[in-house]
Parts: C-alpha cells; sequence; structure tokens
C-alpha cells in the first residue's frame, strides 16, 4: 500500500503493508523518539501529532494519515537549537530517565497550538495520557508553567520595546 | 569546610540534552540487519507439568528460525535475581522447565522473521499438560501436599518440601520478659498486596554477535556486570567472549535487577548466530515480569508507663511467589529497615517466604522496608491514638538518635549476619518539626470530623539504608585530557536516577574543574571497571566514594606534575592552575599537554574502588492530608508533605525529583494498585486502564524538603535518596484516613469499599 503524507515538513511517500501502524513505521524509519510503552497506547509515550493535534502512533494506521501532517519531537529542533520547551524541560529537571519526555512534550506542543494560555489544569489534563513512573508530574508540570511564563515575560517585553519605538 | 562549588548545586543533566531530543540512547533505538524478533510461550496453568510438547509444525512456518523448549536447554539451576555473589537467593530457576509453576511462565521461545510470525507460531506449538493442584493463598503454602520445588538439583532453598523459599529468626534482648514488664501492648496483622513497577520501558534486549566472534548484550538492566556472570554460566558461555551494554534505561526501580530477557536473547543468538531482540509486552511485565513481594505482617508492640517501648515482635509472612529470588533478603530488609527505626531493649523477628503459584515477586524499590513500615506506622499511630498521645509525640519519645547502636539490623544483615550498626546522621526531629508546619498538622488533626465530606491528616516516619554493608562495590577509571577535561568511566548504572550527572558533580568538585569537563560513560563491561549495580540506593554512597578517591589521586597527580614543571617544592590548586608560593602558576592544561607529550611522559589516570561495612539510613517523614468522602467512601489526597535527610544533598533538583517520583508510586500502592486473579490464579488486570497507575490530574499537591545532616561515611557527607521516600506515604495516608473519618484499615490498597464497609451504618 502506497501512503503519501508529510512527516516532519518533509513530504514522504512510502510503501507499507496494510495494517502497519504509524508507530512501527516511525520506528523503523529511525524516528526513536516514538516509544513503547504499553500494547494498547495507555501509556503515551508514542504521541505524536497528526494535523497538530495529539494521537498514540500506536493506535494509528498507516493509511489512515495519507495527506496528513505528522510531527514528531525530532521537528522541534531547528538548526541545532532546542525548542524553548525542550529548554525547559532541561532547566526544571523535569527528566529522570527521559522516556517519557518526547511524549509529554509533543502533548504539550498539541495543547498550546490549541490554547496558547493553559491553566495548570489545562497542562494537567493534556498530560493525563502521558503516564511517567518518574517525576510524579511535578516538575514536567512545572516546566510547562516556566515555558509560559518566560514567554509572557517576553510579550511584555516585546510590548514594552514597540511602546518606546513608537 | 570550604565552599563548595558542584555539591549541592543545580546542575543540568550531562544526559540532559540527548534525552530532550528523543537521541537514540535506549535500548531497543538501534537497527541490526537480520534481526530476529523473540516472543515466548507462557503457561495457561498456574501449576502443571509438561507431557508432551510438539514444535514440528512451528518449525515448518515461512519466517520461523528457531523453537526452543525444554529439551533444548542444558538445566543449570539459577536465580534471576542480579545479587552480589555467591547470591543469597536460591537457584531455583531454568530457562525453560518441563514444569510450570505459575500462569506466565515459560513454556517455549519462539525466534521469526517479524514480531507478528513469531506470534503467529506461539499459537501453533502444540502442548500437553498435566494439571497439578495449586496454592494461591500465602497461609495454605507451608506443608501443602503439592511442593512447587521438588529442589534435588536446587540450591539455597530453606525447605523445598514444605514450600519454604526462606527464613529466619532473630532476638536481642529478651522478648518475653519485655511483654510481661510492659504496661500496655498492641498487636495487629496487616496484609500487603501484589503491586508492579510499572517502568515505562519494559524489559528489553538486544544480542548479537560481533566482528570479533563475541557475544554482545545491549539490554536494559540494572546489574550489567551480573547479567555478564549469570548468563556465562547458564548457558557455559566463556564470560571473556561476553559484552553487556548497558544504555540509558527508561526506569526500573528494581524490577531490572532481574535476567527476564537477556538470557533467551543470547540463547538465541547462540543457536542461530543472528541478532536477536526480545521486548517483554505491558501484559508480560505485570504478570510475568517480577512484582513487589506480597506479605502478611504482625506487629505486637509493648509500651511502658513513659511511653518508651520495651519490646517489640514482627512476623513475616512473605509471598515469593512461583519462584524465589531476592526472597530472603527483601523480608530481612522488611525487617531490619523497620525494627532499626525505633529504640527497644526486646526485639524479636520470625519470618518466612513461601512459595505459591502465582507471579514471582523480586526487587522493587525500598525492597521490602514499604511492607514493614506500612504495619510499623499504622500500629505506632494506633497506640499513639489509644493512648491519647500526639502520633507526632510518640515518635519523637521513640526513634533512634544519633550514637545509637542498632543490634538487630547487625543480626539480620541482609541475607546473612551484616557489620555493627551506628547511627551517625539522624535528621528524624528536623523532618517531623517541618512537616508538622508545612501541612498545619495541629488545625487539620483537631479539626471538625462529622458531615459528609471529612478532613484528616496523618504521619509516618521511616528509614533505608545506604547501599549493602560488606557486599556492594563500585569503581572507577578517571583519566585527565590535554584541555584539562576528564573520561570518567565508571561501573556504577544510571537507569534514569541522574547518578551519572551526580558522579560528574562529585569528580568536578575534587578537581575543581566545571562539571561539563567531566565525560561520563557508564556501564559496559568491556569499558568500565566493575559495579554491583544500580540497587539498594548504593550509586552515590558506594560508587560516590569511588570517584571521589579516583578524582582525589588524578589530582594529587597534576599538583605532582605541575610542581615538577615549576620545578618547586610546594604548590597548590587553584581554579584550574597549580600555583606555587611565589605566584608562579601552571595551567591544568599545560600540565596534562605536557605530561603527555613531553616531559616525563605518561597519562594523568587513576583507579579506585570503594565499599562500605557502614549503610547510613537516610530518614523521612512523611505527612498526608485527606478528605474522605463518607457517602462513596472515595479518598481525595489533598496534599503529602515529603521531608528527608539524606545528609549532603548532592543535586537538589534531581534529589527532589526522587522524592517526588516516589510518592504517586506510594500512593497507588496505598489507594489504587493491586493484580486481581482469577479462582486459576490468572491475572485480570494487565494493562494500564485496568491496573490504575497515578496520572498527572490524580497528583495531589506535593511538597517536598530536604533537612540538613552530615554523613561522616558519605562522600562529602551524603547519604542515599532513591528508595526512602517510597516507605511513609502508604502509611500516612492509611493514619490520615483514620484520623478523618475513625476507619482504621489494615490491608492495602485501601478502596472505597473497604473504607464504606468499615464506616458505621446509619
Amino acid at each position: 500500500m502506497t501512503v503519501s503524507f508529510t512527516l516532519n515538513g518533509k513530504s514522504t511517500t512510502v510503501d507499507v503493508p496494510l495494517g502497519r501502524s504509524l508507530f512501527d513505521f516511525l520506528r523503523g524509519s529511525g524516528i526513536f523518539s516514538v516509544k513503547f510503552g504499553s500494547d494498547k497506547g495507555e501509556a503515551g509515550c508514542d504521541t505524536v501529532l497528526i494535523n497538530g493535534r495529539a494521537f498514540n502512533a500506536s493506535l494509528v494506521l498507516m493509511h489512515s494519515v495519507a495527506g496528513k501532517e505528522v510531527e514528531t519531537l525530532e521537528s522541534l529542533v531547528e538548526d541545532g537549537k532546542l525548542h524553548p520547551l525542550q529548554q525547559s524541560f532541561l532547566d526544571a529537571g523535569a527528566m529522570q530517565s527521559g522516556y517519557t519526555a518526547p511524549g509529554m512534550i509533543m502533548s504539550i506542543i498539541a495543547l498550546l497550538r490549541e490554547n496558547p494560555y493553559p491553566t495548570e489544569e489545562d497542562i494537567r489534563d493534556a498530560l493525563a495520557g502521558n503516564l511517567d513512573r518518574e517525576t510524579g508530574y511535578v516538575k514536567p508540570v512545572q516546566a510547562v508553567m516556566d515555558y509560559l511564563a518566560s514567554r509572557c515575560i517576553e510579550l511584555v517585553e516585546m510590548k514594552n520595546t514597540n511602546k518606546n519605538s513608537c | 569546610m570550604a565552599e563548595m562549588k558542584y555539591i549541592g548545586k543545580k546542575t543540568p543533566r550531562v544526559d540532559g540534552y540527548s534525552l530532550v531530543t528523543g537521541q537514540p540512547v535506549f535500548a531497543d533505538d538501534v537497527h541490526l540487519n537480520d534481526l530476529l524478533h523473540i516472543k515466548i510461550l507462557r503457561s495457561p496453568y498456574a501449576h502443571a507439568k509438561i507431557v508432551h510438547i510438539d514444535v514440528s509444525e512451528v518449525l515448518k512456518m515461512k519466517g520461523v528460525v528457531d523453537v526452543i523448549t525444554h529439551k533444548d536447554i542444558t538445566p543449570r539451576y539459577f536465580t534471576t535475581a542480579g545479587q552480589g555473589y555467591p547470591e543469597p537467593s536460591a537457584y531455583d530457576t531454568l530457562i525453560l522447565d518441563s514444569k510450570v509453576r505459575y500462569v506466565g511462565d515459560r513454556v517455549a521461545i519462539v525466534a521469526a522473521e517479524s514480531v507478528e510470525i513469531a506470534e503467529v507460531a506461539l499459537e501453533k506449538i502444540v502442548v500437553k499438560y498435566e494439571k497439578l493442584p495449586s496454592i494461591f493463598d500465602i497461609r495454605e503454602a507451608v506443608d501443602n501436599p503439592s511442593i512447587l520445588h521438588k529442589g534435588e538439583d536446587k540450591a539455597g532453598i530453606a525447605d523445598f518440601n514444605r514450600n519454604i523459599a526462606g527464613h529466619f529468626d532473630a532476638e536481642v534482648g529478651d522478648v518475653k520478659k519485655g511483654f510481661a514488664e510492659s504496661k500496655q501492648i498492641f498487636e495487629k496483622e496487616y496484609s500487603l498486596p501484589y503491586v508492579q513497577h510499572c517502568h515505562i520501558e519494559p524489559h528489553v534486549a538486544l544480542t548479537w554477535i560481533d566482528e570479533n566472534n563475541r557475544l554482545v548484550i545491549r539490554t536494559a538492566t540494572q546489574v550489567p556486570f551480573h547479567v555478564r556472570r549469570i548468563i556465562s554460566r547458564i548457558l557455559d558461555f566463556p564470560m571473556s567472549r561476553i559484552r553487556v551494554i548497558k544504555p540509558r534505561v527508561g526506569g526500573a526501580f528494581g524490577g531490572k535487577q532481574e535476567i527476564l530477557t537477556e538470557d533467551v536473547c543470547a540463547a538465541v543468538t547462540l543457536r542461530t548466530h543472528r541478532p536477536s531482540r526480545l521486548e517483554l509486552t505491558r501484559a508480560e511485565e505485570f504478570h510475568a515480569s517480577r512484582t513487589r513481594h506480597p506479605q502478611i505482617v504482625k506487629f505486637k508492640i509493648g509500651v511502658n508507663e513513659d511511653f518508651t517501648f520495651n519490646a517489640i515482635e514482627m512476623n513475616i509472612l512473605e509471598n515469593s511467589g512461583a519462584y524465589g529470588p531476592h526472597a530472603l533478603t527483601v523480608m530481612s530488609v522488611t525487617a531490619s529497615k523497620s525494627l532499626g527505626l525505633y529504640r527497644s531493649p526486646n526485639i524479636r523477628v520470625n519470618a518466612t517466604a513461601v512459595y505459591t503459584n502465582l507471579p514471582v515477586a523480586g526487587a522493587y524499590r525500598g525492597y521490602g522496608a514499604p511492607q514493614g513500615f506500612f504495619p510499623l506506622e499504622s500500629l505506632v499511630d494506633e497506640i499513639a491514638n489509644e493512648l491519647g498521645l500526639d502520633p507526632v509525640e510518640l515518635r519523637h519519645i521513640n526513634y533512634v538518635r544519633e550514637g545509637d547502636d542498632v543490634p538487630i539490623a547487625q543480626i539480620l544483615g541482609e541475607g546473612r549476619e551484616g557489620f555493627p550498626v551506628v547511627i551517625r546522621s539522624c535528621g528524624l526531629h528536623q523532618c517531623l518539626e517541618e512537616g508538622e508546619k508545612l501541612i498545619r498538622w495541629n488545625d487539620l488533626r483537631k479539626g471538625k470530623k462529622s458531615g459528609i465530606f471529612r478532613r484528616g491528616v496523618g504521619v509516618a516516619i521511616a528509614a533505608q539504608g545506604s547501599g549493602i554493608a560488606g557486599i556492594d562495590m563500585g569503581s572507577v577509571f578517571i583519566k585527565m585530557n590535554e584541555d584539562a577535561s576528564f573520561n570518567l568511566n565508571l561501573g556504577a548504572t544510571d537507569i534514569g536516577t541522574g547518578s551519572d550527572t551526580a558522579m560528574a558533580q562529585i569528580a568536578a568538585e575534587v578537581l575543581d574543574v566545571p562539571v561539563e569537563k567531566i565525560i561520563v560513560y557508564s556501564s559496559d563491561t568491556d569499558l568500565t571497571p566493575f559495579d554491583a549495580g544500580a540497587y539498594a540506593s548504593s550509586t552515590t554512597f558506594i560508587s560516590g566514594g569511588a570517584v571521589k578517591k579516583a578524582a582525589e589521586e588524578a589530582k594529587r597527580q597534576i599538583l605532582e606534575r605541575g610542581k615538577k614543571l615549576l620545578k618547586v617544592d610546594k604548590a597548590e590548586i587553584e581554579d584550574q592552575y597549580v600555583v606555587a608560593a611565589d605566584g608562579k602558576r601552571i595551567s591544568y592544561q599545560e600540565v596534562c599537554t605536557k605530561t603527555l607529550y613531553t616531559e616525563e611522559q605518561m597519562q594523568i589516570m587513576a583507579t579506585a574502588s570503594h565499599t562500605s561495612f557502614d549503610s547510613p539510613p537516610p530518614y523521612n517523614a512523611t505527612f498526608a492530608d485527606v478528605t474522605v468522602d463518607t457517602e462513596t467512601g472515595f479518598v481525595t489526597v489533598n496534599k503529602i508533605v515529603s521531608v528527608t535527610d539524606i545528609g549532603q544533598v548532592i543535586n537538589p533538583q534531581m534529589a527532589e525529583g526522587q522524592v517526588e517520583g516516589s510518592i504517586p508510586q506510594s500512593l497507588g500502592y496505598a489507594l489504587s494498585e493491586f493484580l486481581v486473579f482469577d479462582n486459576k490464579g490468572s491475572p485480570l488486570n494487565l494493562n494500564f486502564n485496568d491496573y490504575h497507575i497515578y496520572t498527572a490530574i490524580d497528583m495531589p499537591e506535593i511538597v517536598t524538603k530536604f533537612v540538613h545532616t552530615h554523613e561522616p561515611k558519605g562522600p562529602f557527607g551524603a547519604k542515599a535518596v532513591a528508595e526512602i521516600p517510597i516507605n511513609g506515604p502508604a502509611p500516612a495516608l492509611a493514619n490520615a484516613i483514620f484520623n478523618a473519618c475513625g476507619v482504621r484499615i489494615r490491608e492495602l490498597p485501601i478502596t472505597p469499599e473497604k473504607i464504606l464497609n468499615a464506616l458505621p451504618k446509619d
């Protein structure tokens, strides 16, 4: 079966057996940020974005991504520079083993596209499908809050700069 | 002591960049050509003999490369437990056996060109079983006519004829007399369920034969050196031809202190000469890997007029499941950690581990200690309430103090008699004081307890250890490079704890270079020296001790070479320079470069090993604030305060992370997690929908604090942090529930039904 879709910004056409999951395809293609955690996707460490929304790659079959845009954690780093949310995860110590970090980060990216000003409750809701046995979710949630705070400061500074220039 | 630059300071993780960008650093993040995929046929019966097994149809299937049954493997009994050698666990396990002892036990191994083919092949294996009577009730195991391990060839089983995997008893003082003298005696029994580690990365191993005809095992393990030793023996393959690589590990908690995949993978690779991969499914993780040991624990405490404890007696009945990895040592930790918490002149313990036809228990964070502290800290709370005392006050009266001996802990050791135990640092007083404030103890404890929603608070204190005294060993190799960076190669196994970073901080502090200058490479049996492994909260304390010694020796060499190059007798190290009294100085870079290339050439390098005959206990006080809905029995946890004494904190952010990660595991233990079995021993909840671990929306507010103590035996005064915070939350919650609604549940987990059934009916 031939499937054409966009993978991390690149148009991609692949030939895959019928019934191949997106998870198996991605890992088979060397996209290793997508992790196995459970047989039915309940762990959430296989979270990717499809047309901007978070999905469990294990539960998505390849034929269903035809014509769609698939994004994984690999798309976040630009010119060797971390996405500010990744930097927040690093600074807040939001990882222990780091096995679940890619899935959590992708869930948050999906949240932020839908709701750029989430509350802590929104953040927790967005992470509810990302099981983690190491952090108690304390520092991951903190990392997102820190990221939002730094972005607010940036916005305020931008506004101030604009005022000054007026 | 001089102000420290790197110890106790916020330090980003040395592996942080690779983790946050999803680099291929975990065991399974590799593509191997010609890879075989392995699946295991598992027993549908709890206890049966395999009377016939036919794989002929399977071998004819396209894509099936190898099928292994018990007939194909030379039987060599071993323990799956990766412990010090000789192991204190029974040699009662085979790679494949002609008998199965629990639902999920291994029956056969299939290696195929794809996972799908291997899965289909499993269904085509024809097996005839002769069912045997099963034991599911832990109380019926001893002297049951059905015997799990007729142990002619097996070693280390306490009494196989009676299904006893391990046993000990010990006494200090005279407990009978102690109870006779006590003013009041309290006695209760508590029960702890089957729970599973739930590390999100499953057990996974890949094996291949490398270009030098050696067997490489790339595996998610806590114990690479034990893997090498055990695989060499059970597959009769020379150790010199085995290399075990531990990449980053996605959580372990004791579950990866076991050989559960490596033996199968290695057997397939040695038979087929092809790379092989075995990853357990989540269902297999739940019932066919390892669990925490279920126990029934009885405590009896005799109290004097002045509320001091005069006698403590503990009885442990432990369910080891179908095999005995860690059976003896886990319950010896159950006893030694809880019995080491309070002063009492008379102490007795009697412990028995039994075999049943249920999943196999093993090492799990806390290693038996949580099973001891839930009963002990529940009973101490019950005593305080009976006597009309503040539960915090009763603890202040009785816990151990700095300078105390703990003779019972010495007698119990871990699997064999240990070493004298003296408490040199104990921050329990501060832990309780700090925690009381943070939880608003007095207000909430004495607040109104009526209406539908009732709020209460509870407390529990606990101890753990720092490595295993006289058993654990860590070793290190360090070498200097021209740019004043250092390679730190060590056996210590970072399993997601961040120990690589903590080790780099220790080396950086000694050598007076920034942490970025320390290049850490850990746990590869070819490239790093030995380490007993990442368990028993040992890495910071034991391996950290080795790092400190090796770094000190490297620093001595730098100073010596610097003095020679400066042609002076006396000099000091200052900010990456060797500085003489007259102000002449030479940089680290120059010292190293000249030493490598021109002046009396040599490599500045050092090795060191470290062991300890002490295992200084870290201490913790955990407070829980809960609301009980008396109409449904549902418990809402409002807040957990965890205050911990781990001596000098090496990396505050990572230490907090250890506490924050422990709490939900213990909350699950207390409230929501347990494996459920049908009446044939089949487990029923083998996924994360049916087995509930804490999610981001279930979490209460968490407050983490450390109190300052200095442990003279630890590197820079440090003790261990990994396990101590998991002991407190479960008993603190049970005590808070009692405080809220007067219901005392002595069997975990505390489900809404249990609370509802215990509430007085209107």
